[in-house]
């Protein structure tokens, strides 16, 4: 009864869920492309994309994937043979259990008519499968808590998905191990499957099961006479060979009732196989219901996102499926920390207070963007630092396990969170070179806009210094900036400058704006005479310091040795970071 | 001879004719080129940004390629300066040494300065020969007209580049004449391609390449070549945008010397990628004897 109650309520929850992320799947939005779709279009055009595949060449396509990409996990092989040998074990060594063992009703009964859960090879292969899972946990839990692998992150859903799999798969052999050693059990089968009367038969064949099978008795005890456990010998062939195999079987659970075996008294008396009963289905069930809300989803999300992912293109496919599959790769995810251990500036993040700059720590936050969830100021700047952080390289892509293409995420987010309004000054450096290439993928505006706001941020803060009554009033650098100008190779040669102007006249943007200073604000002698006289907002607005290609032929011409090119890297950083905190302050 | 391959970001998407033709040109060559999977970016990005995460980015490859115990060979002009740039600061300077170790040990990974990094275009000049090359060359050109482009980071600055005279370089130019090709004069050849602000003031950037290109046509070449990923997207992808925006006329197509050098060592146009340019190249093979 109360099994039922808690399989039906639990399965109800479980396709609840289920439901319940497929709605989202088609009703959160990711990105600009999908903002003038509706959900009818977006289900509509899954439908169609759907037939489109299973009724032409690309379904051929489709089973490949499935069969090399999802049943043979290649994509995780292809990176680390350890992770892969991990999750083939627990993935196989659990759908095995959940078909031969849990779903037996439905699956071994039927298919196998010899089918009995004591009875070889049915009860051999239950252990083999549960240790396959227990092996592959083990890995997963050395690999996670052990193994100093950088940048690899663990969350509270990590932890949550190795629970929950160990608390099934360690109950189910302490359960099997008490059973072993218990004393009721035995009498239970004796009692229903015996057939004996005589108290003495009873007797021998529990002390042949006593001495050969582990079954801690309150009756008897070893040392046996020869002539007793010969009769329960023969007692067992007879009443109980034919439907149990030997425990030994059993080898996981006999295992752990060789341990137990101490205590075994005391747990029969509790009656411990039904408390590991309980815990044993209660965690199962738990884990059902669950399933569409933890990571666990992804055995259902990751399948679909490598198929769609392989019979998709970014130039051919319906928007609509675009904007449904990025949404469905949100799920997709695994949180395996693949992309942010094969990061190309993943490593960056030892510098930056950022965990967003992680590629698999931005899709925690980019599902809450997706929600519809306020993520507060802090957070989408932390985001989107994170997605500008980015050189394109496509390797999260490449890596992913389960094929979601990520590159393709980050270049949508990117624009929703650019229109969000927040100054970008990552969109001031080369990584705007990929969002150049793809300008015609966005609208002008769009495009241009988040390079105007960053600017505009940093001629903002640089207000303090503007002049009345035409009168500059030089400040002073702080100790931060001397710092940072002693940093690189001898930038604080600024000082050797006597304005000769071959740097301005050698320098090819001067050149291009006919070294109008209108224009540019500056050319760079005069930001040099700028940096001597201790006026850093004048250079921090200068056109020229942010059209700046570091192309060093400024520094190569110079007579005096002025590291002009290294100086203004310094400038950059230092009116990036005093904007930033003149903005948070 | 073994090299730890640098491929820059960008190829993967948007130049893989420039992995594959080094793959098969150097692999003609007699070298073995190694894939680092756990090579990043070289930190070019986050000069302007944050110097310190540039070093960062830079010495942990520089590390990594310690401990396979190989020298880097690199295919991109930027890759190449920020490299040796990181590589020199971290010798001269021992506040970043500490700072940048410190950081880098926690992954475990030591910085001893062991390695030496290699462009590959220095690589071809002094260690296999303009000579060799010249003899290697199965197929030879027909003298088409190509005007060289060294770009910035091979020549400057001179103490961290070591390649050429900045101002007057001809490593490059003599490597393209042993192919059968002439070499035509123009100044520019050592100026900016107006990649690093692409993406930021494109109108700039638009400027400096259309300049560049201009120049190169009035010294009659037919071909500009090029040893640097940015380069190649600036004088290809860039170009062809800027035909498009501006009306630019006839553009004039750029080809990366692995793709020149391939061909004249007899690699089939396939895996040179010639079809890839986004500029139409295949001009090229009129000029094949």
């Amino acid at each position: 009864m109360l099994f039922n109650v808690l399989l039906y309520s639990s399965l109800a929850i479980f396709i609840l869920g289920l439901l319940y992320r497929f709605y989202t799947w088609l009703t959160w939005k990711v990105g600009l492309l999908a903002d003038d779709i509706t959900p009818g279009t977006r289900f509509f055009a899954v439908l169609k994309g759907a037939l489109g595949v299973i009724f032409s060449v690309k379904i051929f396509t489709a089973v490949k994937v499935f069969v090399l990409d999802v049943m043979c996990e290649r994509r995780i092989l292809k990176e680390d043979l350890l992770r892969w040998l991990m999750h083939m074990m627990i993935f196989y060594g659990f759908m095995l259990l959940l078909l031969m063992h849990a779903l037996d009703n439905y699956f071994s009964e039927p298919f196998f008519s010899n089918y009995y859960p004591t009875v070889n090879p049915f009860m051999f292969l239950r252990d083999l499968f549960g240790l396959l899972v227990i092996a592959g946990v083990a890995i997963a839990l050395y690999r996670r808590f052990i193994m100093k692998i950088p940048r690899l992150k663990t969350d509270a859903m990590d932890k949550y998905a190795i629970i929950i799999v160990a608390v099934i798969m360690i109950s189910g052999v302490l359960l099997e191990g008490t059973k072993i050693l218990s004393h009721r059990v035995f009498s239970d089968m004796v009692e229903e499957y015996g057939d004996l009367e005589d108290e003495e038969e009873i007797r021998a064949l529990e002390s042949f099961w006593v001495a050969e099978f582990g079954v801690v008795s309150p009756n008897v005890k070893a040392p046996f006479d020869t002539d007793v456990l010969d009769q329960g010998k023969e007692i067992h062939e007879n009443a109980c060979a034919d439907c149990h195999s030997k425990p030994q079987w059993a080898f996981t659970g006999y295992a752990s009732a060789k341990i137990l075996s101490p205590v075994a008294l005391g747990l029969d008396k509790i009656n411990a196989p039904l408390i590991l009963w309980y815990i044993h289905i209660i965690a199962c069930f738990a884990g059902l219901a669950y399933l569409p809300f933890s990571k666990m989803f992804h055995i259902i999300a990751s399948p679909i996102s490598l198929i769609a992912n392989a019979v998709m293109e970014r130039e051919k496919s319906d928007p609509a499926n675009i904007a449904t599959r990025q949404i469905m790769e949100l799920d997709a995810c695994t949180h395996c920390g693949t992309c942010s251990t094969r990061c190309s500036v993943g490593v960056t993040f030892e510098l930056f207070n950022n965990v967003r700059i992680l590629p698999s720590e931005k899709i925690p936050a980019i599902k809450a963007l997706a929600s519809g969830k306020d993520l507060g100021e802090l957070e989408i700047r932390h985001l989107q630092e994170g997605v500008y952080m980015c050189t394109n390289c496509h390797r999260c892509t490449d890596v992913c396990p389960v094929g979601i293409n990520l590159q393709e995420l980050w270049f949508n987010v990117r624009e929703t969170l650019l229109n969000r309004g927040y100054p970008e000054f990552l969109t001031l450096t080369p990584f705007s070179y990929y969002r150049g290439i793809n300008s015609g993928r966005l609208p002008e505006t769009q495009y241009l806009q988040p390079l105007k706001t960053a600017r505009g941020a940093i001629e903002e803060a640089c207000r303090s210094i503007d002049a009345k009554d035409g009168i500059v009033s030089p400040t002073k650098w702080g100790e931060r900036a001397k710092k940072k100008l002693n940093m690189t190779s001898d930038a604080d040669t600024f000082s050797y400058c006597f304005s000769c102007t071959t740097c301005s006249t050698v320098c090819p943007v001067a050149n291009n704006n006919g070294n109008d200073p209108k224009k540019l604000g500056m050319v760079p002698h005069q930001m040099m005479q700028a940096v001597i006289l201790g006026t850093p907002e004048l250079v921090y607005r200068t056109g020229m310091l942010w059209d700046c290609l570091g192309c060093y032929e400024c520094q190569q011409h110079c007579p005096q040795g002025v590291h002009i090119t290294d100086i203004f890297y310094v400038l950059k950083n230092l009116a990036i970071e005093e904007t930033t905190e003149k903005r948070s302050s | 001879m073994n090299f730890a391959i640098f491929r820059c970001c960008p190829t993967s998407v948007l130049l893989k004719q420039y992995e594959t033709s080094t793959d098969a040109v150097l692999a003609r060559l007699g070298v073995g080129l190694v894939d680092i999977k756990e090579f990043n970016c070289c930190g070019q990005p986050l000069k302007n940004y944050d110097y310190k995460a540039y070093l960062l980015a830079s010495v942990r490859n520089l590390c990594i390629a310690e401990r396979h115990n190989l020298n880097i060979l690199t295919v991109c002009n930027c890759c190449y300066g920020n490299l040796k740039n990181a590589d020199h600061l971290m010798k001269q300077d021992a506040s970043i040494r500490e700072e940048i170790s410190g950081i880098l040990n926690r992954e475990g990974l030591r910085y001893n300065g062991g390695i030496k990094i290699r462009h590959f275009l220095d690589f071809l000049y002094s260690d296999i020969g303009v000579e060799q090359i010249r003899q290697k060359a199965v197929k030879k050109l027909d003298k088409p007209n190509i005007a060289v482009h060294y770009g910035c980071h091979i020549l400057r600055p001179r103490e961290i580049a070591e390649f050429d005279n900045p101002e007057k370089p001809s490593k490059f130019d003599q490597l393209v004449e042993a192919l059968g090709a002439q070499s035509t004069d123009w100044d520019a050849k050592v100026k900016c391609c107006g990649a690093p602000v692409f993406g930021v003031n494109d109108n700039l950037a638009m400027d400096i390449t259309a300049m560049k290109v201009s120049e190169a046509r009035k010294s009659g070449a037919q071909f500009l070549c090029v040893s640097c990923v940015y380069c190649q997207l600036q004088f290809d992808s860039v170009q062809k945008m800027i035909v498009e925006k501006r009306n630019n006329g006839v553009p004039l197509p750029s080809i990366l010397y692995t793709q020149l050098l391939g061909l004249c060592l007899g690699v089939d146009t396939e895996t040179l990628g010639i079809k890839e340019n986004q500029l139409d190249a295949g001009g090229i093979l009129d000029f094949m004897k």
